[in-house]
C-alpha cells in the first residue's frame, strides 16, 4: 500500500495559480486554447504571444521548463507528421538549405506542430497546478451533467488501485516465466484481464453496498459548500487567455 | 423492554437477534436460527471459523441482507421497509476492506456523506465531521485522498465515516485484519475509548480478551456458545473443535 | 488516437462536439432505469478498469506493442448506453486531468474513440447475434468482430472528418487509406483482445456480460482462436488493406465507374459545387475528386448507418427494458 504518492503530472507548490479555484483556471486555460487552435497558421505573431504567455504563466505557477518539456511526448506522433508534411506534401515547392519543400507543406506542418505544442503545453499548465478531483468539482461548478461527474470521481478514486492490480497480476505473470512478444501469445494477458474485470465490478458492487450502508438512496448530496470566486481570481486567471486575445489583434494588423 | 421510554432512557439493547434464517440464491444454508444480544454500550466479539457466516449474521444488522425468517430490532426498533433508513442511521458498519468504503476523493468528504445523506447540510454538517475526524484523531488527514493513506490510517476513517451519523452500534468485520503491530495497537485503543455499542467480527482473540468482554462463537449459521470472553476462549477443546486458538504465548486469563 | 488542439477545424470540433454530447445525453437518459442506484460506483470502477486496461503494453509483433482502445469491449460488457459514457468519461479526463488529447479536440476525439466505437460496435456484435449462435462462443466471436469493426469504423470517421475539417494539405484519399488500412491490422488487436477478455469473463460471472443476455450456459466456455485463425486473419486483412489501396491508385477510372453506375455519383459537372463545402486542403493534390467525393459519400453512409443504429438500438432497450420492468415478474 502507497502512502502518499501523488499524481505524476502535479507539481506541488504554493503559487497563485495554485491557489485559483479550478473552474475558473479551466475556464481560462480553455479559452487560451481554444483562441491558440482558431488562429490562422500564418499569423505567426499569434503564436509567439501565445508562447510569451504561456512562459509567464508557467513562470508564475513555478512550473519549471524542465519539467513540462519531456511531458510534452505526448504529442510526438503528430509532431513527427508535422515534420514529414513538407516533404510529402504537393503544390509549389521551395528550397529550404537546397531541399525542395512543399511550401502549403511547410505552413501545414508548422500549424499543426504549433497548435499541438501550445495546446499540450497550456494543459500541462492546468494540471501542474491543480489535483484531479479538484478539476472534477471545478467541472460541476461549471454545470457539467452531474452523472459524469460522479462518474469520473469514482473513476479517479480507484485508478490507482487497478494499475496496482494490474501490475501484480503482470509481475506474477513475469515471475512465471511469461514474456509475450506476439499476438497469439495474448491469451494470459487477456484472461487476466477479465479476471480483474470481475474483481473490478465486485468491488463496485461493495462499494455500492457501503454508499447505502451510510443512507445513500440514489442521488450524491451536496458535500463542500460552494465559496463563489470573486472579481480578483477571474482577473488573475483570465490574464492568460487576455494575452492571447491582445497576440490576436497584433498578429491581424500585422499580417493582414 | 421495548417500549418507547426505555428506548429514550437508552435502556434498550442496541442489538437483538432472534430466530434468523438465511440461504443464499443458490441454495446453500448461511445461517440456520441466529439468537444473539448486544446491550447498549456493550463491546461483543463474534468468532469463528471462516465460512461460519460471521460477515453474512453482520450484515443483517444493516440489512444489507434480508432474512428469510427472525426478526432484526437496533435499539428495540424492528427492521423493515419503513424503518430500513432509520436502523441504516443507527448501525454503523465498517468493512473489511476500507478501500470499499472510502470512495470519496477526500477524507472529509467522505465522512460527511453519511450524515449528508440523513439530512445535515452547511455549518452543522461541517461541525458534525470535524467532531467525528476529531473522536478518531484523523483531523490532520481531513484533506488528504483516502487511496494515499496507510491501512492503519484508511481503519482509522472508515470509523469515523459511520460515528459520523451517531450511531447505536458499531458492526466491525475484521478491523485489525493486516495492520502492523502499531496501528493495530493505536485501533484497539481507539475503540475502547468509544462511547457506543460495539459488535466486532474478528480472528484477533487476543484483542478480544482486551476489548470485549462477552464473545458469541458461530459455525455453521449457528451460535454455538456465548458468554464471557474469559471463559469461552480459556476453553481450548471448544475453540480447536471449531477450527480456533489462541496464539502462542496467550492465555486467557 | 487523442488528437491535439487545432488538428481539425473549429467547425469540425463544435459539430462533433454537439454530436457526442447528444449520444452522451441520451445515453445518460437510457442508462436510468438500467441498474438504479448503483450506476455511478459500477461505471466509475469499469471506467477506471478501462482507464488501466488501455495502459496495458499488448504484443503485437517482436516487441512491439499496442494498446487497447475498449469502446467495444464497454459495449459488449455493460450495454451500449453506461459501454458509450463508461469510455467517453475515460477520454475526457485523459484530456482534462491528464493532458492527453486536446481540449479543444475534445468533440472529435471523444466522437471517434467513444461514440462510434461503443454504439458502432454494440450495433454490429447485435446484428452478428442475430446469426451466430447463442452460446459463449457465438457471443466471443461477435465480440471479435464488433471490435474489429469499432476500430475501422473509428478511422473512417476521422478520415471524414478530415475531409471536411483538414488543417493541413493531405489529401482525403491518402488520408482515408493510411488510417482505414493501419487500424484494420489495429483493430485485430483490438479484437483478439475484446474476444479474451469477454471469453474470460464469461467463464466466471457470465451475468456480468451484458451482451451475452439469454446464451445458452450449458454449450459451455467459448472456444478462442488459435494462432493459426489469427494468422490468418492478419494475412486477410493485410489483403484488403492493399487490395483496396492498389484499387483506388492504379484504377481510378474503375472505381469511378463501379460508383457511378451505383448512383453515388452524378456527373462529372455536379460535383464542384459540392466541393466548395470541404476543405481545400482535403481534396487540394487529389488527382481525381470524384473518386474521393465518392468513397467519402460511401464511408459517411456507413459510419452514420453503424452509428445511427447503434443509437437506436441504445434507445429502444430502455424503452423495453422500462416496460419489462414494470411487468410481473416470473
Amino acid at each position: 500500500m502507497g502512502a502518499g504518492h501523488t499524481h505524476p503530472l502535479y507539481v506541488h507548490e504554493h503559487s497563485v495559480v495554485h491557489h485559483l479555484p479550478a473552474h475558473v483556471k479551466v475556464v481560462a486555460v480553455f479559452t487560451f486554447t481554444a483562441l491558440v487552435a482558431t488562429a490562422p497558421r500564418e499569423h505567426l505573431l499569434a503564436f509567439a504571444g501565445a508562447t510569451v504567455a504561456l512562459l509567464i504563466g508557467l513562470r508564475v505557477a513555478r512550473v519549471r521548463l524542465r519539467f513540462l518539456l519531456p511531458r510534452l511526448a505526448v504529442v510526438t506522433p503528430f509532431l513527427v507528421g508535422a515534420v514529414l508534411l513538407p516533404f510529402v506534401a504537393s503544390g509549389p515547392r521551395t528550397e529550404v538549405l537546397g531541399i525542395p519543400l512543399a511550401v502549403e507543406g511547410l505552413w501545414g506542418g508548422f500549424g499543426i506542430a504549433a497548435r499541438a505544442i501550445l495546446g499540450a503545453s497550456a494543459s500541462l499548465l492546468l494540471v501542474a497546478t491543480t489535483e484531479v478531483p479538484d478539476l472534477l468539482r471545478g467541472l460541476e461548478r461549471l454545470r457539467a451533467p452531474r452523472l459524469l461527474t460522479q462518474i469520473a470521481a469514482f473513476m479517479v478514486r480507484y485508478l490507482e488501485v487497478i494499475v496496482g492490480e494490474v501490475s501484480r497480476q503482470r509481475r506474477a505473470m513475469t515471475a512465471r516465466g511469461y514474456d509475450p512478444r506476439w499476438l497469439w501469445q495474448l491469451r494470459p494477458l487477456t484472461a487476466g484481464l477479465g479476471v480483474l474485470f470481475v474483481r473490478s465490478y465486485e468491488r463496485g458492487e461493495r462499494v455500492h453496498a457501503a454508499m447505502r450502508a451510510r443512507g445513500f438512496e440514489g442521488s450524491m448530496p451536496v458535500l463542500l459548500a460552494e465559496r463563489p470566486a470573486g472579481a480578483r481570481v477571474w482577473t488573475v486567471a483570465l490574464a492568460l487567455p487576455a494575452m492571447m486575445v491582445v497576440a490576436r489583434i497584433a498578429a491581424v494588423l500585422v499580417h493582414g | 423492554m421495548t417500549d418507547i421510554a426505555a428506548n429514550e432512557a437508552g435502556g434498550a439493547p442496541a442489538l437483538e437477534l432472534s430466530g434468523l434464517r438465511f440461504h443464499y440464491p443458490d441454495g446453500t444454508a448461511a445461517l440456520d436460527g441466529i439468537k444473539l444480544s448486544v446491550a447498549a454500550g456493550e463491546r461483543v466479539a463474534l468468532v469463528g471459523p471462516n465460512g461460519a457466516g460471521k460477515t453474512t449474521l453482520a450484515l443483517h444488522t444493516n440489512g444489507l441482507l434480508r432474512a428469510d425468517a427472525g426478526t432484526v430490532r437496533v435499539a428495540g426498533i424492528t427492521l423493515d421497509d419503513t424503518t430500513l433508513r432509520d436502523i441504516r442511521r443507527r448501525v454503523g458498519f465498517v468493512f473489511q476492506d476500507a478501500e470499499d468504503q472510502l470512495f470519496m476523493s477526500s477524507v472529509r468528504e467522505d465522512v460527511a456523506f453519511g450524515p449528508a445523506n440523513h439530512g445535515l447540510r452547511g455549518d452543522e454538517l461541517d461541525a458534525r465531521v470535524d467532531a467525528a475526524l476529531a473522536a478518531l484523531e484523523v483531523t490532520h488527514l481531513a484533506d488528504r485522498a483516502p487511496h494515499h493513506l496507510s491501512g492503519g490510517e484508511q481503519r482509522r476513517v472508515a470509523i469515523a465515516t459511520v460515528l459520523a451519523v451517531r450511531p447505536d452500534l458499531l458492526v466491525l468485520d475484521e478491523p485489525t485484519a493486516g495492520l502492523d503491530p502499531a496501528s493495530r495497537r493505536e485501533l484497539i485503543t481507539t475503540l475502547r475509548g468509544l462511547d457506543v455499542a460495539q459488535l466486532i467480527v474478528t480472528h484477533d482473540l487476543p484483542m478480544v480478551l482486551e476489548l470485549c468482554p462477552r464473545t458469541v462463537l458461530v459455525d455453521a449459521g449457528r451460535v454455538v456458545a456465548n458468554g464471557p470472553s474469559t471463559e469461552l476462549l480459556a476453553d481450548e477443546a471448544l475453540l480447536a473443535a471449531h477450527r480456533l486458538e489462541l496464539p502462542f504465548g496467550h492465555a486467557a486469563r | 488516437m487523442h488528437a491535439p488542439d487545432g488538428f481539425l477545424t473549429a467547425p469540425t470540433a463544435i459539430v462533433t462536439g454537439v454530436l457526442s454530447a447528444g449520444a452522451m445525453a441520451a445515453s445518460i437518459r437510457a442508462s436510468r432505469p438500467e441498474l438504479d442506484d448503483d450506476r455511478i460506483p459500477l461505471a466509475g470502477v469499469t471506467a477506471a478498469f478501462v482507464f488501466a486496461a488501455q495502459m496495458v503494453n499488448f504484443p503485437v509483433a517482436a516487441g512491439t506493442t499496442g494498446h487497447l482502445m475498449g469502446g467495444a469491449l464497454a459495449a459488449v460488457l455493460l450495454g451500449p448506453s453506461l459501454g458509450l459514457l463508461v469510455v467517453a468519461v475515460v477520454v475526457i479526463v485523459q484530456a482534462i486531468g491528464f493532458a492527453d488529447g486536446g481540449l479543444t479536440a475534445l468533440g472529435y476525439n471523444v466522437f471517434n474513440m467513444a461514440v462510434v466505437t461503443a454504439l458502432g460496435g454494440w450495433a454490429v456484435f447485435r446484428g452478428l447475434r442475430r446469426f451466430l449462435p447463442a452460446t459463449a462462443t457465438g457471443v466471443t466471436l461477435a465480440a471479435f468482430v464488433a471490435s474489429v469493426a469499432s476500430v475501422v469504423l473509428s478511422a473512417m470517421a476521422f478520415s471524414l472528418q478530415w475531409l471536411f475539417g483538414a488543417s493541413a494539405a493531405v489529401p482525403f484519399d491518402t488520408v482515408f487509406t493510411a488510417m482505414v488500412g493501419v487500424h484494420t491490422l489495429i483493430g485485430i488487436g483490438e479484437g483478439l483482445v475484446t474476444a479474451g477478455v469477454v471469453a474470460a469473463v464469461l467463464a466466471v460471472r457470465p451475468d456480468l456480460v451484458r451482451g451475452a443476455d439469454g446464451i445458452d450456459r450449458a454449450a459451455g466456455p467459448a472456444k478462442l482462436p488459435r494462432a493459426r485463425f489469427v494468422l490468418a486473419a492478419v494475412a486477410a486483412s493485410l489483403v484488403v488493406a492493399i487490395g483496396v489501396a492498389q484499387f483506388a491508385v492504379d484504377d481510378p477510372d474503375g472505381l469511378e465507374r463501379v460508383a457511378e453506375d451505383t448512383g453515388f455519383i452524378a456527373s462529372a459537372e455536379e460535383h464542384a459545387l459540392g466541393s466548395s463545402v470541404f476543405a481545400d486542403y482535403a481534396t487540394a493534390g487529389v488527382e481525381n475528386e470524384t473518386v474521393s467525393l465518392a468513397i467519402a459519400g460511401a464511408v459517411g453512409t456507413l459510419v452514420t448507418l453503424a452509428v445511427g443504429t447503434g443509437l437506436l438500438l441504445l434507445v429502444r432497450d430502455r424503452r423495453r427494458g422500462g416496460a419489462a420492468a414494470h411487468a410481473p415478474t416470473a
